[in-house]
């Protein structure tokens, strides 16, 4: 059947509205980083009324007392933590997702069960002991801590993700390669890994997007200002007395950009890698 | 590959922690600005008169500082020595994190120091006639004028300062203050014989001197002689802009304003209708203290006595504008002499001591909410004023008593016992002995995860559902049974459908949770079938741009929609006057207040629901339509009777996955409407949050709460998973 022209405008104005939906307060933000006056104004259209760089220069040049480039060292920890958390929970992760998609063992649906389990015990309780089990490891205020723990908590979301891709695989490819004479460790490095590569990259992104944007974990572990992530640094610029929301809004696209580049590259995989995840979550 | 991966991380968790502690004096405060400029001088002074000593300073945010204190002294990872109010000093000596600075090993310090500093610092920081701390400085209200606007005049009187009304252009305030803050209104409430806490540290902001005080905060806004819900940053804009013409505030403001606008400071006028009673306000006096976990108590309490000095002093005071505690810095004619620190000065000494009673802490939250509940008109003031005593009576009730432990000990005994014996016999069945050898290669692959996730994140939650079974308020904790959980689920004696009792927030919650679900299915729904048909021109592009806010931190998304939620310069407000409509205070109401935070979570999440269904609509197989549309099926039949069906599997783990995580949603309602107004828009997990953080510590409580969320969530789920 062919679409008719007014259906197709139809389709197009609906899209464009959801568009405008979906711009509007990242526009907002822009504007309101490039403001030079830095206290924002009732404006119905996001348009600065003068464009500088001003916020952007204040973020990115702070430096504390000792002369520390704060904004590089926060900048590094924020990368360091993130990509070390994406790397560990995959890493961690990956083996055992694999296990439950192809292996029949005593505690399966247990284990299964746990992973669910901890989505639903809200953070909010499990602070405290967290607190305490870095104290014990001397792991406070250090980005190994932080890492450890981001790593555990993205860890149950990642094995579900996982678990769905390798079951989305068929079996016969690795029998394929068992019955010519491969491990199973070199059917799943070989066959299994390659196959399942775009899953891998969806998850590492999830894993990488809830450290980089993760803030009550981190100003609670955390104290040295050098070693601050990126989203703490950026909380303080709107404390309860003293809000710089320019400042604010400069950092929060600066924060935002990176994410915003790695959605686009694998934006394509975002549609196969979840639903891989989900038919059988 | 993960053998190397596990040595590495083993090598990291090993070589980390050794860099990160080295010994040196620490000292924490919470300054900005012009005060941390100082701050930071006078340690470089002493670090260059000290080579042998390593002095690190470090900043906390203001908004954190207390909470991180409480947790890192008792750990050992706190300061040696730290700034903070007097008002907080007597909490820190009952959960023992500050010692005495004049007494055993410190006793020939205290020489240095003895009569230093002015009379009442020194009793602020004396507790049972024990001193815990060197006063620095000390801060409180007073009134900027800004001569332009009152010709010239320094008014005295409130209602000189109301009469000015008259003169000025509308949009021009003769006043501007931040009205719904208990700190700022206390000044009134003491000139109508009110106060915050009483002597006896009873919560004493009720009665008629209250009623009066809040009452005449209403005539000035109904008069316009202040403006609406007026913010910090309100404030400094509309004196900054000349538009107001006095201010009240404390010192920060000066530092804010710098020499942008031509002001002069006094002391907060008289009342005439109070009997011509003052406008005291609170005063803080600021200190070093000691922490009972320093290091090196002598070499700390060096530097303490170095700050206060009156050379030091008057660097303080001339660099970072602070009112110094040490009276011989004041023999400096040029100090003495300064206008803007001479007026504070002569206020603070008229100024009310701020009370040191722990209580102070709980009274701040229920007074506030009482003075917005009657300044926005929603209750008259005596019922506003008397739902406070009652919020402040709530949260700070005495604790359930302790409980015998040894019942729980031994049911926790029996279980465990039960619990090994099945696992025997189940060891001893040749049935189970074959599964498990056949396990066997499997366990390879899982065992690291499992024994990670073992460590930190199911040994952590444990833990912290025990706590639920413990009544812990500012550091002291002990056995109460399932008491807690009595106290909850009772509505603490209360009605059961009062604001915060367990029932109503669970209301809402659950009514959060089915509204935003609806929302993000139905909107990533919509948007997936129409990016899904055939024939669709800049698909990709239409993609892009409609994933974008999922790529955007939850936190800044929060942050941003919450700007734009503003009363005065919030987009939202200013498309709605454009569009001749009229503003909107959007956290002033439960409704409109939900439905903000509502607009919000359907912005952040409905890309997800969108990615997954276009996902799932790639998933079913064309031919289903074609052969329908043979069937002459009209498309609502194919929609209904193929597609419905089709993504049910593949998107109901999506859904049951997006409806725990919106019933946990904490970031937009913490962020967002902040449980505006009087926490009707909190969900269970900010009321647990607030329960932990920032009502006295209450972890055990909090806990409680977590575990209730958790049953209920695990019983929802089963109750699905039975029925599929």
């Amino acid at each position: 059947m062919k679409p008719r022209l007014w259906q197709e405008a139809l389709v197009h104005m609906a899209l464009v509205a959801a568009v405008c939906f979906a711009l509007y307060p990242v526009l907002w933000v822009v504007s309101l980083a490039l403001s030079p006056s830095g206290t924002p104004s009732p404006h119905a259209l996001p348009l600065p009324d003068a464009v500088s760089l001003d916020n952007f220069r204040a973020v990115v040049g702070s430096r504390d007392h000792a002369g520390h480039w704060l904004f590089a060292q926060q900048l590094l920890s924020s990368v360091v933590v993130s990509v070390a958390t994406a790397v560990t929970s995959v890493a961690i992760a990956t083996p055992a997702a694999y296990a439950l998609a192809r292996f029949r063992f005593v505690g399966e649906r247990a284990g299964m069960r746990v992973l669910l389990a901890t989505q639903m015990f809200p953070g909010v309780a499990t602070a405290v002991p967290l607190y305490v089990i870095l104290d014990t490891l001397r792991l406070l205020d250090t980005r190994a801590g932080l890492v450890l723990v981001y790593s555990t908590t993205a860890l149950p979301f990642a094995v579900f993700q996982l678990r769905g891709a390798f079951e989305a695989i068929p079996k016969d490819l690795e029998e394929a390669a068992m019955v010519d004479g491969a491990t199973r460790w070199q059917a799943f490095t070989k066959v299994v890994l390659p196959a399942a590569r775009p899953a891998i990259a969806v998850t590492c992104l999830f894993a990488f997007m809830s450290s980089w944007n993760e803030f009550i974990l981190a100003a609670t572990f955390l104290s040295r200002e050098t070693a601050f992530t990126l989203p703490v640094a950026l909380q303080r610029y709107v404390g309860e007395y003293n809000a710089s929301w320019g400042k604010f809004a400069a950092g929060a696209v600066i924060v935002s950009a990176p994410v915003m580049a790695i959605f686009y590259a694998v934006q394509r995989h975002l549609v196969g890698g979840l639903t891989a995840g989900s038919v059988k979550g | 590959m993960k053998h190397r991966v596990a040595a590495l991380l083993a090598l990291a968790l090993a070589l980390l922690p050794l860099a990160a502690w080295a010994q040196s004096i620490t000292l924490w405060h919470a300054y900005r600005d012009d005060e941390r400029a100082a701050l930071d001088r006078l340690v470089d002074t002493y670090r260059a008169a000290h080579p042998g000593v390593t002095v690190d300073v470090l900043a906390v945010p203001f908004d954190a500082y207390a909470s991180k204190l409480e947790s890192a002294i008792p750990h050992g990872h706190g300061p040696d020595v730290f700034i903070d109010a007097h008002e907080r000093l007597a909490s820190y000596v009952s959960r023992g994190l500050v010692a005495p600075v004049a007494t055993g090993d410190l006793a020939p310090l205290a020489a240095r120091f003895a009569e230093r500093f002015d009379g009442a610092s020194v009793r602020a920081f004396t507790v049972r006639g024990v001193l815990y701390g060197l006063p620095l400085s000390i801060k409180c209200a007073a009134l900027y004028v800004n001569p332009a606007l009152t010709h010239g005049e320094v008014p005295t009187t409130l209602e000189a300062i109301e009469a000015l009304r008259g003169q000025l252009p509308t949009g021009t305030f003769p006043l501007v203050y931040e009205s719904q803050n208990a700190y700022l209104h206390a000044p009134l409430a003491h000139a109508y014989g009110s106060a915050l806490l009483d002597d006896q540290g009873r919560y004493a902001f009720v009665g008629e001197g209250a009623e009066r005080s809040v009452e005449r905060v209403r005539r000035m806004l109904r008069a316009q002689v202040i403006p609406d819900e007026a913010s910090g940053a309100l404030v400094s804009q509309l004196f900054l802009e000349g538009r107001a013409a006095t201010a009240i505030s404390g010192p920060w403001l000066a530092a804010e304003l710098g020499d942008r606008v031509r002001y002069v400071v006094a002391p907060l006028p008289r009342v005439l209708d109070a009997n011509g009673r003052p406008m005291e306000p609170y005063a803080t006096v600021e200190g070093a203290m000691l922490s009972t976990r320093a290091h090196d108590r002598v070499a700390t309490m060096e530097l303490a006595v170095f700050l206060t000095s009156a050379e030091s002093a008057r660097v303080r005071a001339r660099v970072g504008h602070q009112v110094v505690s040490t009276e011989a810095a004041w023999d400096d004619p040029s100090l003495a002499n300064d206008p803007l620190l001479g007026t504070f000065r002569a206020a603070a000494r008229t100024a009310r001591p701020m009370p040191t009673h722990p209580n102070m802490r709980a009274a701040w939250e229920p007074a506030r909410q009482a003075l917005v509940k009657a300044l926005r008109g929603d209750r008259s003031p005596h019922d506003a004023l008397l739902e406070g005593a009652r919020r402040f009576a709530d949260v700070t009730r005495p604790l359930p008593p302790p409980r015998d432990a040894t019942l729980a000990q031994l049911a926790v005994g029996l279980v465990a016992l039960a619990l090994a014996m099945a696992a025997v016999r189940e060891a001893r069945d040749p049935d189970f002995r074959r599964d498990l050898r056949r396990s066997l290669p499997a366990y390879a692959w899982v065992t690291h995860a499992a024994v990670i996730l073992a460590a930190l994140v199911v040994a952590p939650l444990v833990i912290g559902a025990a706590t639920s079974l413990y009544a812990t308020r500012e550091g002291q904790s002990y056995y109460v049974g399932l008491a807690n959980y009595v106290d909850i689920l009772t509505a603490r004696g209360g009605p059961l459908f009062a604001t915060g009792s367990f029932y109503r927030v669970l209301a809402v919650t659950v009514l959060w949770t089915v509204v935003n679900l609806a929302l993000h299915v139905g909107l990533g729904l919509a948007l997936a079938l129409l990016l899904s048909r055939p024939l669709l021109k800049m698909r990709a592009l239409y993609r892009v741009l409609l994933i974008l806010p999922w790529a955007v931190p939850s936190y800044v998304t929060a942050l941003a929609w919450k700007g734009m939620f503003h009363r005065q310069f919030g987009a939202v407000n200013a498309i709605i006057t454009w569009a001749g409509g009229e503003a909107v205070s959007w956290f002033a109401r439960f409704s409109t207040a939900f439905a903000a935070n509502v607009a919000t979570n359907a912005w952040l999440g409905f890309p997800f629901m969108m990615v997954v269904s276009i996902g799932a609509l790639a998933g079913i197989p064309k031919d289903l339509y074609e052969a329908a549309s043979v069937d002459g099926a009209t498309a609502w039949q194919q929609f209904t009777k193929i597609t419905l069906p089709m993504l049910r599997p593949s998107l109901g783990p999506s859904i049951a996955m997006g409806a725990v995580w919106t019933f946990n949603q904490f970031n937009v309602v913490f962020l967002v409407s902040g449980g505006e107004p009087d926490g009707e828009t909190d969900i269970l997990v900010s009321e647990a949050y607030r329960w932990a953080f920032t009502r006295q510590a209450q972890y055990g409580y909090a806990a409680a709460y977590a575990v209730l969320i958790f049953a209920l969530l695990a019983i929802v789920t089963r109750r699905k998973e039975g029925a599929r």
